[in-house]
């Protein structure tokens, strides 16, 4: 197979200006000949949804919640960045782009990345006259903050709640659009199949979550915005719901899953406090600005924080990375803390945990400039841990987060079956092997507001007068059978074990062969392991009610049932990928200071998966990377 | 600790319902209220039983998906906590509780504790957005708006749509959630153009859904979860007498 990732000629702040004049467009009075299928309306999904309505082509739109408003996105809290250097701090496009290719470590493609940082200044100004109130300064004008380590303070933040602002107003407009009929919203809808005639992708089939019926929708094109798989390993910071489903029966139709062994792990978490857990929640990164992370020096010490002398804790990030300290990088203090809780030296009830003191930062600056800074987060950590953070240190440990990996698409965002398309976190575009802070709503927003709308335009120009396909095609057909198979399968089991217990298991695998650090014999162990897992599933899961009602445990095994596929590859990924790069470190890969150890030689690829089946091995196909502008370099954090 | 629950059970739109006890042995104080329904949820599906459906998703305290009638209180006894916040560590060994859904004729029973919260996405679809079409935006700081504004205008913004304020409404009447729309947008410079529509037409989906009329119980602002302020119901009041003389549309 073919990759042809549809790069652009020419001087890299010139390839978007250049393909948007080269691309076909379809005139104003040919839009509303064509429907456009939009499964999800997360950032990607409501943005993408509302401005391809805009532009006069009648949209479907898709998702799983009872309503739009409810998706995922809802939940990001620190930020979102753009290169509008209001600060006049020296940012630039040029330097949010070369953040974001050294951010990534070199995985990611330059072009797509330029374009991202072009695009960013527009979502602001989209953002601010939707509605979206932005923190501002005193002079009225919008505030910046500098996120997760970088240079300059190009962050737009609303509170602690910046995804909740940003979804609102991509709500906001989506609604307007439904309110006009251009869009039809299907919530409480789940995809579950996608249809693919003659190499095309054509439409999807749902079940309606409600009354537990199958629909066939046709489509002139596909787009899935469907979000990350971070549940693959049950406990993450992710929504209950997130899932990747709609994006792996895309890949059982022969779409490529790009990278899926990038995942990021982000270390500021509540860690878990019982088996009863049923998801982690994240406590924003910027607390790292003032706590000191530590952990005792002696292997199982079971004093309390209070009572461990100064002299025998161990601030291990301060040790180790001077420079940085206790502000090095998501994966470096991800794994750090795991080294700890390996030596026996981490915290609390279940020993899994290290402490996050803010002791001195309140000698320093006082107990209210502290509370002015992070009240509402301490205010958090308490109502979940009853544990009062002004009086003893936070316990943190990291949790699965995001996940850079996703479908494989080219320069268009479009997959390898034309007409299907993949944008926000669930393709693998922008962010290579490691996410920079505050960069997910951009992408999500750019890929929504400002790409997709004008490619898919060139895809569907050449399409003009096909028409739609009858959902009465064989192919519907079929893939509506299919469905229906295997929701009778699943209900028809009626073994012994719940759904969760079987996705607690698999998480607990994952997280420790393919989490945040990873090894030749965890990843064979891991591929050998799952297959059978899958396999007490499909003879020993018990699924109650029936597939024509409201019915969350068959949704839910149907999601596992899809995790267990995507889990297999994630490992088969994780192993073949040998060096360590962002947020995949393989312990055979690293420096001899415990660092991450790239192979730009071998492994400067993007690894595009094919499934081959259940029990195949998957097929791999790479998409060499070229770096013009930003030259390879290693990280350095010392 | 040993709690007793009272669950509203209840297969769909057409079943009358019924409430079920259910002992529960063994709840850890460190639990959350919906992890203590997982508990609940995974030992009926090992007896055969069919689970206990509820809406979560965030369990965060964001999305507005959760929220039951616990003991005949939205989201539970303590103030500004949506149900997925709320710990099992305020109840204590022995207590007997009370869990229904949202009870409001404009929300139906779906299943369970799960109700239907439609009304609410048609009431922002009939105004709640700002005409503004990707790509024609002017700058972001063109329009400078004052601090005290926009922090006025985000107060209002962090309405999370969960219904609580509905539920907990003698009469269920919709004014917070829909004030809180109209006031985040109508406080604002980028909210003006449209301002009178807006409010004339969200009232009236207001009170073409079967939400019931505003009688100043204040019971809503004491259910919010977010803290949403009755302030919010004046202003939009006032907004909706000025709209009849403001709005060019306006035909009555
Ligand atoms: C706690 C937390 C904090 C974060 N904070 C930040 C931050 O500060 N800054 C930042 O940049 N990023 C942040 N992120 C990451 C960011 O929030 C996400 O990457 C981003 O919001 C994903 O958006 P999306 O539109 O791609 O998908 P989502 O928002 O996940 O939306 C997915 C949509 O797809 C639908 N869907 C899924 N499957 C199906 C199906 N089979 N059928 C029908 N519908 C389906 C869902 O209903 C939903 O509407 C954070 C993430 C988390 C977990
Ligand atoms: S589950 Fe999202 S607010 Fe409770």
């Amino acid at each position: 197979m073919e990759l042809d990732a549809k790069i652009p000629s020419g001087p890299i702040h010139e390839k978007w200006d250049r393909h948007r004049f080269d691309m076909k467009l379809v005139n104003p009075a040919n839009k509303r000949k064509f429907d456009v299928i939009v499964v999800g309306s997360g950032l990607a999904g409501a943005s993408a949804s509302a401005t391809l309505a805009e532009l006069g082509y009648n949209v479907k739109c898709f998702c799983f919640q009872d309503s739009p408003r409810r998706a995922h996105s809802i939940a990001a809290q620190g930020g979102i960045n753009a290169a509008k250097n209001y600060q006049n701090d020296g940012d630039s496009v040029f330097r949010l782009f070369y953040d974001t290719v050294k951010g990534g470590d070199f995985r990611s493609r330059e072009a797509n990345v330029h374009r991202l940082a072009q695009v960013s200044v527009n979502i602001i100004d989209q953002a601010v006259a939707q509605g979206v109130p932005f923190a501002r300064e005193y002079s009225g004008l919008l505030d910046n903050r500098s996120f997760g380590g970088a240079q300059v303070s190009r962050t737009f933040y609303a509170r602690g709640q910046t995804g909740q602002q940003l979804l609102l107003g991509a709500y906001q407009a989506l609604a307007r659009q439904i309110g006009t009929g251009k869009v039809r919203m299907f919530p409480r809808t789940e995809m579950l199949d996608i249809v693919v005639i003659d190499g095309q992708a054509r439409g999807i089939i749902t079940r309606d979550l409600v009354t537990g019926k199958l629909e066939r929708h046709a489509g002139d094109a596909v787009v899935l915005a469907t979000g990350g798989y971070s549940n693959v390993f049950y406990l993450s910071t992710n929504a209950k719901g997130c899932n990747v489903t709609a994006v792996w029966r895309a890949a059982r139709r022969g779409a490529l899953f790009a990278n899926p062994c990038y995942t990021q792990i982000h270390p500021t978490c509540i860690p878990a406090s019982g088996d009863y857990q049923s998801k982690l929640t994240l406590m924003s990164e910027s607390l790292r600005n003032d706590g000191r992370i530590w952990v005792p020096q002696k292997p199982g010490d079971d004093r309390v924080a209070g009572q461990i002398p100064e002299g025998e804790r161990d601030y291990y990030l301060e040790r180790r990375y001077p420079a940085f300290g206790n502000l090095v990088p998501r994966d470096v203090a991800s794994r750090n803390a795991k080294n700890m809780v390996d030596e026996k030296r981490g915290v609390g009830p279940t020993k899994i945990g290290v402490y996050l003191d803010f002791k001195d930062a309140i000698g320093r600056d006082g107990k209210n400039a502290i509370e002015a800074r992070y009240g509402n987060l301490f205010e958090m950590y308490e109502r979940i841990t009853g544990e009062d953070p002004y009086s003893a240190p936070m316990r943190i440990y990291p949790a699965p987060h995001y996940t850079m990996g996703g479908l494989w698409v080219d320069y268009n965002l479009m997959t390898n079956i034309p007409g299907l398309y993949a944008i926000g976190e669930a393709n693998f575009s922008d962010h290579g092997a490691n996410r920079l802070g505050a960069s997910a709503l951009m992408q999500g927003l750019a890929d929504g507001y400002f790409v997709l709308p004008y490619t898919i335009g060139d895809h569907l120009a050449r399409h003009l007068g096909e028409g739609l396909v009858s959902t009465d095609d064989a192919a519907f057909q079929a893939a509506e059978e299919g469905v229906h198979r295997r929701t009778e399968r699943l209900l028809g089991i009626d073994g012994s074990r719940t759904v969760d217990s079987f996705h607690r298991e698999l998480g607990r695998l994952c997280w420790e062969n393919c989490g945040m650090s990873r090894n030749r014999a965890g990843l064979e162990a891991a591929v050998a392991r799952i297959p059978e897992l899958k396999e007490e599933f499909e003879n020993d899961v018990k699924v109650l009610g029936s597939a024509e009602s409201f019915n969350q445990s068959l949704e839910k095994a149907g999601r596992l049932e899809d995790f267990f596929e995507l889990a297999e590859l994630m490992c088969y990924d994780a192993l073949e990928r040998r060096e360590s790069c962002g947020g995949h470190f393989r312990e055979e890969h690293q420096t001899e200071d415990g660092e991450a150890l790239r192979d730009d030689e071998n492994f400067q690829y993007v690894a595009a998966w094919e499934f081959k089946g259940q029990g195949e091995t998957p097929t791999l196909h790479k998409e060499p990377l070229e770096f013009e502008y930003v030259k390879p370099s290693q990280r350095s954090y010392k | 600790m040993k709690l007793t629950l009272n669950v509203w059970r209840q297969d769909g739109p057409g079943d009358s319902g019924r409430m079920v006890r259910y002992e529960m042995p063994d709840v850890n104080p460190d639990m959350s209220f919906l992890e203590m329904l997982d508990l609940l949820n995974e030992g009926l599906i090992e007896k055969g039983e069919e689970p206990v459906s509820f809406d979560h998703d965030c369990r965060e305290g964001i999305c507005g998906a959760c929220g039951v009638m616990i003991d005949g209180r939205a989201h539970g006894p303590l103030p500004g906590t949506t149900t997925c916040q709320l710990h099992m560590r305020h109840y204590k060994d022995g207590d007997e509780l009370t869990i229904e859904p949202w009870r409001s004729a404009a929300f139906p029973v779906v299943k369970d504790l799960v109700v239907d919260r439609a009304a609410f996405d048609r009431i922002i679809e009939a105004g709640g957005y700002v005409s503004v079409n990707t790509g024609s935006a002017p700058d972001a700081n063109l329009t400078p708006v004052p601090k005290d504004v926009a922090d006025n205008a985000f107060d209002a913004a962090t309405c999370i749509g969960c219904g609580a304020c509905v539920a907990q409404c003698p009469n269920g009447a919709a004014q917070l959630f829909t004030s809180a729309k109209v006031s985040h947008l109508g406080l604002l410079p980028q909210g003006q153009t449209e301002r009178w529509r807006r409010v004339r037409h969200m009232v009236a989906t207001m009170e073409d859904e079967a939400f019931g009329s505003c009688t100043n119980f204040t019971e809503c602002e004491a259910a919010c979860p977010k803290g949403i302020s009755i302030d919010f119901i004046a202003q939009m009041n006032r907004d909706f007498v000025r709209a009849r003389f403001r709005d060019p549309e306006a035909d009555d």
